[in-house]
C-alpha cells in the first residue's frame, strides 16, 4: 500500500515550527518510514509547480504554520487546501495570528513608512518602499503583495485541526501524527492538545495559592524567583490559569512564567479579554490610585494579553 | 423617504449600557419613574453586578456595532457583593488602555458609579456620553 503523503508549509513565521519537526529527533525516522513527505520548502527541493501537478486531495495531511500576510501565502494556503484531505494549522501563528499578528496594531502604510523611510537606519534618500513589480535586465519580476491585516489560517482557508504552541511541542506533534496514522482523529475543528488549563499539569500547582490574589506585580528581573513555588504566589504574572495546557509547563520548568502561546481553552471566545479579566481580578487592590500604580507595571497590556492572538481577537486589528 | 433623510443627517450614537441590578439599574428605573428626560440612545443591559461585566462583553458590543459602552455600578464600598465594583474598576483601567491601542477613543468607554438614588446622575452620565460620542462620530467597527 502506498504511504500517505504529507506536506509542510510555512507562511509568516520565524521557522521555529519547522524546528519543532526537527525536534522530533530520532522519532522523525518513524514518521518518514510511515509517510511520504511530498512538499517541505525548508528542507526539500520541491516547487509550487510540483504541488500544482498533484491530483486534488492526493495529500493526506498538510501542516501549515505561520500567519498569512502576503498574497503569496494566501495563494499557497489555498493551493494546499485544494490538494489536501486534511489541513492542520500548525502553531500559534497559524492558529491565532501569533507574534506577526501584533502588526495589526498598525497597517501597511505605517509599517512601510517606518521601515523603509522613517527609521534612522534608512539611508536611501526618500526611502525605498517595496514594490510588487520591478524591472530587471532579465525582465519584469512580480513580488507578493503585503496586506494591511495579518490573518490566521482559518480566516483564509478551511482548517480541519489545530496544533497550538510557539512552537508545538514534539510530544503533541508525535501524538497528532500517531492519531492520523491510526485514523483516530477527533471531530473536525478540534485543537489537538486537550482542554485543560496549564496549571493542571504544572509541577508548581501544589504551591498555587487557594485564592489567587496579589498586592503587587513583580517583573521577573525584580526578584530572585524561587523555582519551586508557583510564580503567582511570588507576584509574577503567569498566564497559566487562562492558557490551554499540553506543553507540560516547559517555560515554568525554565523558570519563566507562561506567556500564553497555547492560546485559549475551548470555552474562551477571546483570549485577550480573558487574560485581561484574569489579570485585573488577581490584583487585590481596591484603592483606584494604588490599582493604577500596580497595573501600570504591566508594560504594554495589549502586547501581554494579545501576544499571540491579535488577529483571532474579536476586534481583529486596529481601527482603520 | 423624507424621514430617512432626516435621520441620516443626525448621527445617533448607539450606546450599550451595562447597569448593575442594585444601584445603577435602580437609578435608571427611578429616572424613568420620575419622568426625567434624557437621550434615548443607551440600550441598557441589566447585570447583577458591574463585576459581572466580562471584558468580552465590551469587545463583543464594539464588534457588533456599538459606538460606545457605558458601565454603571455601585459607589466604592457600596457593592452588594462587597468587591465586584472594584474588579470592574481594575478591568476598566486595563481595558480602556487596550481599546486605545485598537483606535477606540477613551470617550467611547466609560465607568460611572451611580447609586440607586442618583437618578439625575444617570441622566447626566448618559447625556454626556451621547454628546461626546456624537462629536466623535460613528465607530462602525469593521471585522476583517
Amino acid at each position: 500500500m502506498a504511504k500517505p503523503q504529507v506536506a509542510f508549509y510555512w507562511c509568516a513565521s520565524c521557522g521555529g515550527c519547522e524546528e519543532a519537526v526537527v525536534d522530533l529527533a530520532e522519532k522523525v525516522l518513524d514518521v518518514v518510514a510511515a509517510v511520504d513527505i511530498v512538499f517541505w520548502p525548508v528542507a526539500l527541493d520541491f516547487k509550487k509547480a510540483d504541488v500544482e501537478a498533484m491530483p486534488d486531495k492526493s495529500i493526506a495531511v498538510a501542516f501549515i504554520n505561520g500567519a498569512v500576510r502576503l498574497s503569496e501565502q494566501e495563494e499557497m494556503a489555498k493551493l494546499l487546501r485544494r490538494k489536501s484531505q486534511v489541513v492542520i494549522a500548525f502553531g500559534a501563528c497559524a492558529q491565532l495570528g501569533g507574534i506577526p499578528g501584533l502588526a495589526n496594531l498598525w497597517d501597511r502604510a505605517s509599517i512601510f513608512d517606518w521601515y523603509y523611510r522613517g527609521a534612522p537606519s534608512v539611508t536611501v534618500d526618500g526611502g525605498s518602499p517595496p514594490k510588487t513589480r520591478i524591472a530587471v535586465p532579465e525582465g519584469e519580476l512580480e513580488l507578493p503583495a503585503f496586506w494591511d491585516t495579518v490573518k490566521c489560517l482559518d480566516q483564509v482557508i478551511d482548517v480541519d485541526y489545530t496544533l497550538p504552541g510557539c512552537p508545538p511541542t514534539p510530544k503533541i506533534l508525535a501524538a497528532a501524527v500517531g492519531a492520523i496514522l491510526e485514523g483516530k482523529l477527533p471531530p473536525k475543528g478540534a485543537v489537538l492538545a486537550g482542554d485543560k488549563a496549564l496549571c493542571h499539569e504544572c509541577r508548581l500547582n501544589d504551591s498555587k495559592p487557594e485564592k489567587l490574589l496579589v498586592k503587587d506585580l513583580k517583573r521577573i528581573t525584580e526578584i530572585r524567583l524561587d523555582p519551586d513555588t508557583c510564580h503567582l504566589a511570588q507576584g509574577v504574572l503567569c498566564l497559566g490559569p487562562v492558557t490551554r495546557g499540553g506543553c507540560e509547563a516547559l517555560c515554568i520548568e525554565g523558570h519563566m512564567p507562561c506567556t500564553g502561546c497555547f492560546g485559549p481553552l475551548d470555552s474562551t471566545p477571546d483570549y485577550g479579554g480573558k487574560a485581561l479579566s484574569y489579570l485585573a481580578s488577581i490584583v487585590d487592590v481596591n484603592d483606584e490610585a494604588e490599582a493604577k500604580r500596580v497595573l501600570e507595571k504591566v508594560a504594554d497590556p495589549t502586547g501581554i494579553v494579545y501576544r499571540y492572538s491579535l488577529p483571532r481577537s474579536k476586534l481583529g486589528r486596529r481601527r482603520r | 423617504m423624507m424621514q430617512a433623510t432626516v435621520q441620516e443627517a443626525r448621527f445617533e450614537p448607539r450606546i450599550v449600557a451595562f447597569f448593575c441590578n442594585w444601584c445603577t439599574y435602580a437609578a435608571a428605573d427611578l429616572a424613568g419613574i420620575s419622568r426625567m428626560k434624557y437621550a434615548p440612545n443607551a440600550k441598557v443591559v441589566r447585570v447583577m453586578c458591574s463585576g459581572r461585566v466580562d471584558p468580552d462583553f465590551v469587545l463583543e458590543a464594539f464588534r457588533s456595532g456599538a459606538d460606545g459602552v457605558l458601565i454603571g455600578g455601585c459607589h466604592p464600598g457600596d457593592c452588594h457583593y462587597k468587591e465586584g465594583n472594584f474588579k470592574a474598576m481594575r478591568r476598566f483601567l486595563l481595558l480602556r488602555e487596550v481599546l486605545e491601542d485598537f483606535g477606540i477613543e477613551p470617550e467611547r468607554f466609560r465607568l460611572e458609579w451611580i447609586s440607586a438614588s442618583e437618578a439625575d446622575k444617570v441622566r447626566t452620565a448618559v447625556d454626556r456620553m451621547v454628546g461626546d460620542v456624537r462629536k466623535l462620530g460613528p465607530l462602525r467597527w469593521k471585522v476583517g
